[in-house]
């Protein structure tokens, strides 16, 4: 029922609408779009190196005869699985942190913040850079429960902040001062009422973990060849950006319409699911 | 000529929304008209209108005559000269009327020199005479403070010194008072006369308390729905109210004076203004209907001299003389058989011995420390019997829900005991206290707070049966809401999807489930819209008698207390100050503050509003962090002024407690001089004793 | 108060050294700093590298509890050890300080008034068209990554330059070291235009505070010390700066530690886009040359960085807000 309102609700705000519609298609074709095209991602073309966008290799092609086409929509898969998956990891663990850490106060919520505290500290640039080249053999998993465990600090606090005060709401008070345990007023009573956050925030952690996963690829730091991913690709592109703009215009115009799609739906969520914001 | 003339005055905003629809009144100079309504009837934006504060998107038509002079359209370099120069406002809540980040003195001086030529320091000292005019005491010093430095009551006395700082015609006040405690409540409308009587300005008084009404204005508006219903002399409308709502309205309230019997309530709720019906817009609630009321919206028409009554039945009611309870059905609630039974025979539910709970006192949200102990309560004791009806009364911040807490946690309360239903609290294991609270439960305040929004409300109300494994939930949860007086098809629908006196039906019901004993009852109605509250008392009655429950009630308003409660208890900073039957403290409260309590209570009854005599206290509540020695109250106590030096060396040495009083069986007071008078219908007329 | 500065100096004090130490054995076990002399032409002798990697406090042939002690010891007396080729960290610090706190100084501050301006403005003209154009482009910058809109930005300038057929803007480096006196610092502040618009301008800066700013002015806008204020006769517009734009500072000033902990991240990619040597291009460098000393060393710069924003926003929020004042 309330779904449904909120549903409705999406849909009439124009930005979340124009965002869903991009964020589809973008992911159409990521998936679908391969099909179409002539060249696999792993081909090479040995006829044809750096040319510009033609009719054979829509999007021109590499020093080394890669079709841009194809591993641009390669690397357009990987950055979204990526950043579904880091973002429901992510918001997940904020959701559980922040809400037994508010709930329960006293040295829980100590300890457990100033873990935060100490996650936050750290550069989480320096420590991603430093392990995920070393994780070879076990995959971009790995990478994406690094990403994920550096993307949850911030909402776990504003999950906190938040439970301390539905804490107090009288509802919870009624469900405790009927004899319901603790652990189960957080999950039926105060988690569900702090979805539409959950979901604004699963949803920008998408776009954050997709900047995020470009960014330590551009330095190298991140997925490693022959994998792909669109933050490879820019880094290589932007080397030569001047003179083969193909080659980095490609790749950064996909990963900017994917992060502005993936941000005007949390952008008319927000508006959707808060009737008070103004946003 | 009048200073104010508004005319046919409509507001409707984005989607259709009809909050306003043809509002016409005149105010004179020095004349206070005072408009009530239900929430949502539109008192509000109608005066939002006249300012011309209203948000970008409502549209505004009809007339609003300023001296003459046309005030709706005009452009903001004419009407910036208008605001606060001719016509002043004063709001509902004055912590966030103010800027939080601006001192006092800064706020009020700047509303003298938007208006005034005049020098910086000069308009700080303007502002100073202006706070020192309302009553603000070190006036000099307290210029300097932040609005969250100031009490509730201050800050609406700061409002009313900025609202007439540059001697206004005309005084809007949109429920000045409703935030407030009765007693400041009191204090603040003895300053709002008093700034009347300095500027001889009109004000338009809006508020939904008809008792704040009676004493104050001279003329009466009844809304409904965005529209005028009833207008005429305050003693036309209260004692001869000619149209079913307003009749309605009066039966429903109740009196601190008030006989025995049940409230007449309204049944239903008022129309969505987008959705209003055919005809009459009272049409759905009306006793009175007729099927000509479905044709067409009456219109306000003149009726005798000087009145105005939109309903097509109202010289019949003149006629016959009808009053509310004629009109409106009155329920029948049977007798309790518990209370045949003598008091000293009866079962004890819940006994307090001297209950203590102190909070540290935090200061600053960046910089958090400990800078004090909050004497939230400090040693409190009564006791409930079986079927039996203990209220607790108070102002706010005087421990009422804190107490409420520790009697629901159920743990060791850090002093005294707590024994519910023969259990001590401090005693208990994890599945007793568990077990315990099935016959212990809470209905909230706030009906919209209490329920989760999330939940539907059968689960809402299963919630409980569940986790103490009851098996016949279903048919159980059909049970209790048609025992609160809903149907079973209600279950599936969201707490969202009902109204306010419909949600704390729910609660209650929820509060039930387990057939609980004992029902803690925090200001059960004090979110409630009159007409509605009437329901819910009825209810709460009706429940008490057919099961055979005890309340343990909270509230701060004396009038529902006295219709519901067997046995009150007052409590100020921490501590009891009188315990008794009802009528022996309504009828001869001996301590001071219930005195005054009782008196600052303003009656529906505008005769007896102007003739009665008041106890006006003196300051704000201190706070509980520091708590005057010995007698808690003498800093505001009336008596206290009055006594010699060697009996008040007593008061400031000796903390009194509870002692019954000679001739009463169960009536006590912690005064040392406690004496019983009677305050409620005490008039300037009587001799002094 | 003082006591409450000192508790939380101390808990800062904590939150650095774990931070840094926590660095440093991630740093020490994982990286190989002895790759770096054994590929040699010719080849050095074992002696001889393990001698050199003594020195440096680099052996990873020493137990690494024993070479964080010695690593520990000297930062307590203000040293960082040694770089790879046995350079000194704190030199190579002291240089790179000054540079990456200009840039994240600069651009932080000038992306807080831009964007706060621009904020506040576009909630004052809700749904006019300067305030969807402010959106929309907000929306666009925020969805550009500073590595893309720094490349972006370079592009445009090469191409601009060329077009011009001299150097209006410069593109990389921090100046032109044969230049001396006020042309020095012309040249200096040229070549800071780039990097700070780069920084200034997207998620970091002016576009996120814009967004923060125009929600809390509307939120604020909607409230009633704003309609008192014009109820007492002040203009919409006077009503809005004074009273509402002042009070919705206040929650913006608390987004400001959270924004400069990304700038510093932003400022990696800026700094090594614009060939500038500060702190960020050194970690970059430093991870890819295995330089365990120069890790630890960034490391605890970044934390203090953070720490001190963190602090900085508390004091700007307490001086905003009488609210949160002790009195
Ligand atoms: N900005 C707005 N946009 C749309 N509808 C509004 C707006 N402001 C008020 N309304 C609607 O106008 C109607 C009248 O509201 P108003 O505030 O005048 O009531 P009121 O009589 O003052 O009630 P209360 O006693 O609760 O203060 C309500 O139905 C309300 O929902
Ligand atoms: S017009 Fe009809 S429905 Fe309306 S108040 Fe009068 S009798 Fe009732
Ligand atoms: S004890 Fe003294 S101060 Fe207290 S209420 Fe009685 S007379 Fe007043
Ligand atoms: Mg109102």
């Amino acid at each position: 029922m309330r779904s449904k309102v909120v549903l409705r609700r999406l849909f009439r705000n124009p930005q979340a609408r124009y965002g869903i519609i991009a964020f589809v298609l973008l992911v159409a074709l990521a998936y679908i779009g391969p099909y179409f095209g002539s060249y696999e991602w792993t081909e090479k073309d040995f006829m044809a190196f750096l040319s510009p966008p033609d009719a054979d290799h829509w999007w021109g092609t590499t020093s080394i005869g890669q079709d841009m086409y194809a591993i641009t929509l390669r690397g357009m898969q990987k950055s979204i699985v990526i950043g579904v998956l880091v973002a429901l990891i992510a918001t997940g663990l904020a959701a559980v942190v922040g809400a037994f850490a508010g709930y329960f106060g006293g040295w829980l919520d100590r300890v457990l913040m100033w873990g935060v505290d100490l996650l936050l500290v750290l550069p989480s640039f320096l420590i991603l850079a430093i392990v995920s080249p070393r994780l070879r053999d076990g995959s971009w998993i790995w990478f994406v429960v690094l990403l994920a465990a550096f993307t949850w600090m911030i909402t776990s606090r504003v999950v906190r902040s938040m439970t301390i005060s539905l804490r107090e709401r009288e509802y919870v008070q009624a469900a405790v001062y009927m004899g319901i345990p603790r652990w189960k007023i957080i999950f039926r009573h105060i988690v569900p009422n702090l979805s539409s956050l959950l979901i604004i925030d699963a949803t920008l952690n998408v776009s954050g973990a997709v900047v995020g996963e470009a960014a330590l690829s551009f330095f190298g730091f991140g997925i490693q060849p022959p994998d792909v991913s669109l933050g490879t690709l820019i880094a290589e592109g932007s080397r030569n950006a001047t003179g083969y703009p193909w080659l980095f215009a490609f790749p950064a115009g996909m990963l900017v319409l994917l992060v502005l799609s993936v941000n005007l739906i949390g952008d008319g969520l927000r508006d959707a699911l808060d009737p008070g914001s103004n946003s | 000529m009048s200073i104010l003339e508004v005319t046919d005055l409509t507001v409707t905003f984005p989607g259709g929304v009809q909050a306003v629809r043809g509002v016409s009144y005149g105010v004179e100079r020095g004349e206070v008209l005072g408009i009530v309504g239900e929430s949502g009837s539109g008192k509000s934006v109608t005066s939002l209108a006249i300012m011309g504060l209203l948000p970008r998107g409502a549209q505004v038509s009809g007339s609003v005559k300023l001296h003459g002079r046309e005030l709706l359209g005009m452009d903001e370099d004419e009407i910036v000269k208008v605001r606060g120069k001719s016509i002043s406002m004063i709001f509902q809540d004055p912590l966030s009327a103010f800027t939080p980040v601006y001192t006092i003195g800064d706020q009020i001086a700047e509303a003298v020199r938007v208006h005034q030529k005049m020098a910086k320091d000069k308009a700080a000292k303007r502002a100073v005479e202006l706070l020192d005019l309302v009553g603000i005491p070190n006036p000099n010093l307290r210029a300097k403070a932040f609005p969250h430095e100031f009490s509730g009551g201050m800050r609406q006395r700061a409002m009313i010194a900025m609202a007439i700082a540059n001697d206004p015609d005309l005084l809007i006040c949109d429920e000045p008072t409703t935030a407030l405690d009765v007693t400041i409540q009191a204090q603040v409308l003895e300053v709002l006369k008093t700034a009347q009587q300095e500027t001889g300005a009109g004000i338009v008084m809006i508020t939904h308390d008809l008792g704040v009404i009676a004493g104050m204005a001279d003329r009466v508006l009844v809304m409904y729905a965005g529209r005028p219903v009833e207008q005429g002399p305050v003693d036309d409308i209260y004692y001869r109210p000619r149209m079913p709502y307003t009749m309605g309205l009066l039966a429903s309230i109740p009196r601190i004076d008030g006989e025995e019997g049940s409230l007449v309530p309204i049944e239903g709720n008022p129309p969505s203004p987008s959705a209003l019906p055919p005809g009459c817009p009272f049409a759905p609630r009306c006793p009175m209907k007729v099927d000509m009321c479905d044709d067409e919206e009456p219109p306000l028409t003149p009726f005798g001299s000087g009145r105005h009554v939109a309903c097509i039945r109202s010289h019949e009611i003149e006629h016959k003389g009808l009053t509310g309870a004629d009109v409106f059905p009155v329920p029948v609630i049977p007798p309790s058989d518990v209370v045949r039974v003598p008091r000293a025979e009866r079962a004890t539910v819940l006994r307090l011995d001297d209950m203590i709970r102190h909070y540290p006192l935090m200061k600053g949200a960046v910089f958090k420390r400990r800078v004090g102990t909050v004497y939230a309560v400090d040693g409190i004791s009564f006791d409930i019997a079986e079927g039996e009806t203990l209220a607790l009364v108070g102002e706010s911040g005087c421990g009422k829900t804190t107490t409420l807490q520790q009697i629901m946690q159920l743990a060791p309360p850090q002093g005294g005991r707590v024994v519910v239903l023969g259990k001590d609290s401090a005693k208990l294991d994890k599945a007793a206290r568990k077990a315990l609270r099935r016959d212990l439960q809470i209905v909230f305040q706030d009906p919209m707070a209490a329920l989760d929004p999330r939940m539907p409300v059968g689960d809402i109300i299963a919630e409980p049966l569940r986790a103490h494994g009851r098996k016949d939930v279903r048919a159980r949860v059909s049970e209790l809401l048609e025992l609160v007086g809903l149907s079973p098809e209600h279950a599936e629908r969201y707490p969202q999807q009902f109204s306010g006196g419909q949600r704390q039906r729910i609660g209650i019901a929820r509060a039930l489930a387990l057939e609980p004993k004992l029902l803690v009852l925090d200001e059960p109605v004090s979110a409630l819209d009159v007409s509605i509250q009437a329901g819910v008392i009825n209810l709460l009655e009706e429940l008490k008698n057919t099961l055979g429950l005890s309340y343990l009630f909270v509230a701060h308003d004396l009038a529902v207390v006295r219709h519901l409660a067997d046995r009150v208890a007052v409590m100020y900073l921490g501590r009891i100050a009188e315990i008794g039957t009802v009528e022996n403290v309504y009828d001869h409260p001996a301590h001071p503050y219930t005195q005054a309590l009782l008196s600052a209570i303003p009656l529906p009854d505008p005769e007896m509003e102007r003739t009665r005599k008041r106890i006006l206290l003196e300051g704000d509540l201190p706070s509980p962090a520091d708590p005057p020695s010995g007698c808690r109250f003498r800093t505001r106590c009336p008596k206290f002024a009055r006594l010699s030096e060697a009996e008040r060396q007593r008061c400031v040495d000796e903390e009194p407690s509870v002692a019954r009083l000679g001739n009463a069986v169960d009536h006590g007071a912690a005064c040392h001089y406690a004496e019983e008078i009677e305050v409620i219908t005490a008039s300037d007329d009587q001799e002094e004793k | 108060m003082g006591k409450y500065l000192l508790r939380r100096l101390a808990i800062n004090v904590i939150l650095v050294a774990v931070a840094a130490s926590l660095a440093y054995m991630l740093a020490a076990t994982t990286m190989n700093p002895r790759g770096a002399y054994e590929g040699r032409q010719p080849p050095v002798p074992e002696a001889v590298i393990d001698a050199t990697l003594d020195a440096y406090n680099l052996n990873d042939k020493t137990p690494v509890l024993q070479r964080y002690a010695t690593w520990a010891s000297g930062v307590i007396t203000g040293d960082f050890g040694k770089t790879w080729n046995g350079g000194s960290v704190n030199d190579e610090m002291g240089r790179r300080v000054w540079v990456s706190l200009r840039l994240l100084l600069i651009g932080t501050i000038v992306g807080f008034v831009v964007g706060v301006a621009l904020g506040a403005w576009s909630a004052v003209r809700q749904y006019k068209i300067s305030d969807r154009v402010i959106g929309v482009s907000a929306f666009v910058l925020m969805a550009i990554p500073v590595f893309v809109l720094a490349t972006l930005l370079a592009i445009g300038t090469y191409n601009l330059n060329r077009g011009l057929g001299f150097t209006l803007i410069e593109y990389t480096g921090e100046y032109n070291p044969k230049l001396a006196g006020w042309d020095q610092l012309m040249n200096r502040l040229n070549h800071l235009i780039l990097p700070t618009i780069s920084l200034s301008i997207g998620v970091s800066g002016a576009a996120f505070y814009s967004r923060i700013q125009r929600n809390m002015m509307l939120d604020v806008l909607g409230q009633d010390f704003v309609r008192t204020a014009m109820a007492k006769g002040l203009r919409r517009r006077t009503a809005l700066i004074k009273h509402a734009l002042r009070t919705a500072l206040i929650p913006s000033a608390t987004y400001f530690a959270f924004a400069l902990g990304t700038m510093f991240t932003g400022a990696i990619f800026t700094e090594k886009i614009y060939a500038w040597h500060g702190m960020g291009a050194w970690l970059v460098d430093a991870i890819n040359a295995n330089d365990v000393n120069s890790v630890a060393a960034v490391t605890f710069f970044a934390a203090v960085c953070v720490l001190a924003a963190g602090f900085l926003s508390d004091l700007l929020v307490a001086a905003l807000d009488p609210r949160v004042r002790v009195s």
